[in-house]
């Protein structure tokens, strides 16, 4: 769930328009839209998949019950409640801090910083998007190098769609003091970004009330076809089993629980994600290797003869074959493989696309899916950003709602300006992993803190009466008193403890040795000191032998 | 005597061609890969056609145009199909260096390829890479044409919206004052949301969620 909605978009106080969901389903679909984003189609299944399948979801469901709904429906009250008078509750709330100030503040500055990177996510999306409208897709082969002798050599190293994504999208830099250029083209995406954002957003909810249909259904209907699709291909069976058979050892390390609660939160998991090379293994390029060193007669091994020949060469001449080194196939290998966040949506899941029929319509489909479930998100965040300015006055009540949105989202433009450099990614994981959750952490402590402690909870439930007709019973009434706040702490503590344990780092591209590597953050003041200066390679060398082609001059898998 | 010449002339082509030879190279060959169904076997007479397909790429090289078919030496030619071969000069005593070979076969690769029906992957010279074909790059890339479709709809969207809120609000700047007029001639108005005229609240059923109810409709009049 994403807790950054605002819900204060409900009813519109502008003056005399009153814009209005157009019915229920409208307001519920908008709901859903808000909630269900990015992360939850790229960060769950990878965390049910690492954290031992169907044990993953023990912890979700407590996280669930006893931090997200009761969490999500106190944000829901106080933003009818709030509506009613929003600066009259908030100084009734906690007169010391301000009143508007800090309430408008604090929502503000959290959707804006959410904001500018999701939509920055959004720009890559779009930039995929529009680059599946041709048939081969451009991520399919590697581009030939200057002599035409062969591939480039980035990309033999690292493989098509790594190279894709690194070098012609993002056009990254080594390091992240290294801001190299403003990339033009992804300049250009995040310009459409933010001017579909402000179409969808230019009315309020009246707009994106109509636009919620289509945002918020189609990422399930598309979702629906690769379903389908999936279970058609063989070895269905076995990955649906490896993903839902619990393995409920898993749950006796502390990390799931924390997991499990931030992705309560938020969590869009920018992460490098897992190598999974679905051509690193080809059946026929075994016997060809065989057929090739042992010099037997092209097409004489087929597949079923393949273990009998195998056998029969290593056992007279084991040293050659050795040298061959030959590859099996296990699915359990690539099932222990997992991928999350940019790294699925990018990596593996582009060549994934190669790999199916009529790729380009696939490509279409699930980049629309992922732009859609990230703009329908886009609209809570906006809103969360456009509703304070609009309550706080900071233009005057002549100036027309289009012209604010469109000053805000030139400003929103503007900032995300820094995610175009070269080093954009590594600012934006940066963001994800340090800037966002924690935010969102305090944020929503304070406001279950303020609301239960300070405003007092007999008056919050008189409120909740007085809106719905039912008081909240006691499970309600535990929870925000007592279970969130704690189970708020404690996630908060843990996260520190995490973060404190290990020098932070970002992981890097290195295109000389060509992958990923760990990197200690520069002296920055925004990241604090940094003592050690550990390099972990992390699969730079497994990289080159799984992806590179099998012989000079063929196309890359 | 004859006998002896022709052990020295063997000898000699022996120690030209080998593998791993100084300026030899390797060529494999997968034809039934290529043709299937319709391949052919590989026979002496197809080794005379490489043979002279390789003359053939060297007289092109400035100086050697008197290169001739008894020049190149295929040996070690297995099942596979694969061999090696050198050329060597008109003396027939060293090879001709391995650079010039291989930048005549890069030349003329697509000659030899179609003279044995194969492409650049089933007809393979071993350290002598294919000249890959340029990329296909349309002059204006694919993903700016999509762009400026969606941008151009998205902008001429705004606009119109845009256009529309204005000429709503002037509508109700002026329209106002009419509006009261038909308040008051009105007994029982029926009210209507979004063209959606609404039913009466049953009070009995429903709750009314008084934080919606507008602050001026919940105090009573003086």
């Amino acid at each position: 769930m994403a807790l950054t909605e605002e819900p204060q978009s409900l009813v519109e106080d502008s003056g005399d328009e009153r814009p209005k969901w157009d019915n229920k389903f409208q307001y519920l679909l908008s709901c859903i839209g808000f909630a269900v984003g990015l992360g939850n189609i790229w960060r769950f299944p990878y965390l049910c998949q690492t954290y031992g399948g169907g044990a993953f979801l023990i912890p979700y469901l407590i996280a669930l019950v006893f931090e997200g709904i009761p969490l999500f429906h106190i944000e829901l009250a106080i933003g009818q409640r709030l509506r009613r008078g929003s600066i009259g509750v908030w100084t009734a709330i906690s007169p010391y801090l301000g009143g508007v100030v800090s309430a408008g503040l604090g929502c503000f500055t959290v959707s804006f910083l959410v904001s500018l990177y999701y939509n920055t996510i959004l720009m890559w999306v779009l930039w995929y998007f529009l680059n599946s409208f041709q048939n081969p897709l451009p991520w399919s082969s590697c581009p030939p190098d200057r002599n035409r002798t062969g591939f480039v050599d980035e990309c033999q190293g690292s493989g098509v769609v790594s190279y894709f994504w690194y070098r012609q999208t993002l056009n990254i830099s080594a390091d992240i003091g290294d801001s190299g250029a403003l990339q033009w083209r992804l300049l250009m995406c995040l310009a459409a970004c933010w001017v579909v954002v402000y179409l969808c957003v230019i009315r309020g909810i009246e707009s994106s009330g109509k636009v919620i249909y289509f945002t918020a259904l189609f990422p399930y209907l598309v979702l629906t076809l690769f379903l389908i699709r999936g279970l058609t291909l063989p070895g269905a069976k076995e990955g649906l089993l490896y993903l839902f058979t619990p393995n409920l050892e898993i749950l006796r390390n502390p990390r799931v629980w924390l997991d499990a609660a931030t992705q309560i939160f938020f969590s869009l998991s920018l992460a490098f994600g897992g190598h999974i090379a679905f051509a690193s293994y080809n059946p026929p390029r075994n016997i060809l290797s065989l057929i090739n060193a042992f010099e037997l007669p092209d097409q004489s091994v087929s597949r079923d003869d393949y273990p009998a020949v195998l056998a029969d060469l290593n056992a007279t001449q084991p040293a050659r074959v050795a040298r061959l080194l030959l590859r099996s196939c296990r699915l359990e290998d690539f099932l222990d493989k997992s991928a999350s966040g940019t790294g699925l949506a990018f990596i593996v899941f582009t060549e994934c696309l190669l790999h199916l029929p009529v790729a380009p319509a696939w490509a279409v489909l699930f980049f629309g899916m992922l732009f859609t479930l990230g703009l329908s998100s886009m609209f809570g965040n906006m809103e969360g950003v456009i509703t304070p300015l609009l309550d706080l006055g900071v233009l005057p009540r002549s100036v027309p709602k289009e012209l604010l949105t469109g000053l805000v989202c030139l400003a929103c433009f503007a900032c995300a300006l820094c995610f175009t450099l070269q080093s954009g990614n590594y600012w934006l994981e940066i963001f994800d992993n340090y800037a966002a959750s924690l935010n969102l952490i305090i944020f929503a402590f304070f406001e279950v803190f303020g609301v239960v402690y300070v405003y007092g909870m007999n008056r919050f439930c008189n409120d909740i009466e007085w809106m719905t007709g039912r008081r909240p019973n006691l499970y309600w009434r535990v929870a925000w008193k007592l279970v969130s706040p704690l189970l708020l702490l404690s996630v908060f503590g843990a996260y520190l403890v995490l973060l404190v344990q290990k020098p932070l780092s970002y992981k890097a591209w290195n295109p000389q040795h060509v992958g990923p590597s760990m990197k200690p953050f520069p002296d920055d003041p925004l990241h604090g000191q940094c003592a050690c200066h550990l390099c972990l390679r992390m699969g730079g060398s497994e990289c080159i032998q799984d992806w590179g082609p099998s012989r000079p001059g063929a196309p890359a898998p | 005597m004859l006998w002896l010449l022709f052990l020295l002339v063997t000898a000699s082509h022996a120690e030209l061609c080998k593998p791993d030879a100084e300026n030899a190279f390797k060529v494999r060959l997968s034809i039934k890969t290529a043709l299937g169904d319709q391949s052919y076997t590989w026979d002496t007479n197809e080794e005379y056609l490489f043979r002279a397909m390789v003359a053939f790429s060297m007289r092109k090289v400035p100086n050697r145009e008197a290169t001739e078919i008894a020049h190149v030496l295929l040996c070690n030619i297995t099942q596979r199909v694969s061999f090696w071969f050198v050329v060597t000069d008109p003396s027939k005593n060293h090879t001709l260096p391995a650079v010039e070979v291989q930048s005549a076969i890069r030349m003329n690769r697509n000659r030899i390829n179609n003279a044995f029906l194969l492409n650049d992957q089933t007809l393979e010279f071993l350290k002598i890479p294919a000249t890959l074909g340029p990329p296909t790059d349309s002059a204006v890339p694919v993903w700016i044409i999509i762009f400026g479709v969606v941008f151009c709809i998205v902008i001429v969207a705004i606009t119109l919206l845009i256009l529309s809120g204005i000429r709503q609000r002037r509508r109700k700047s002026k329209g106002l004052p009419e509006v009261e007029d038909a308040e008051d001639k009105c007994e029982t108005p029926i009210t209507v949301e979004n063209g959606i005229p609404c039913d009466p609240l049953d009070t009995k059923e429903v709750h009314l969620n008084e934080a919606f109810v507008p602050e001026g409709e919940r105090l009573t009049p003086l």
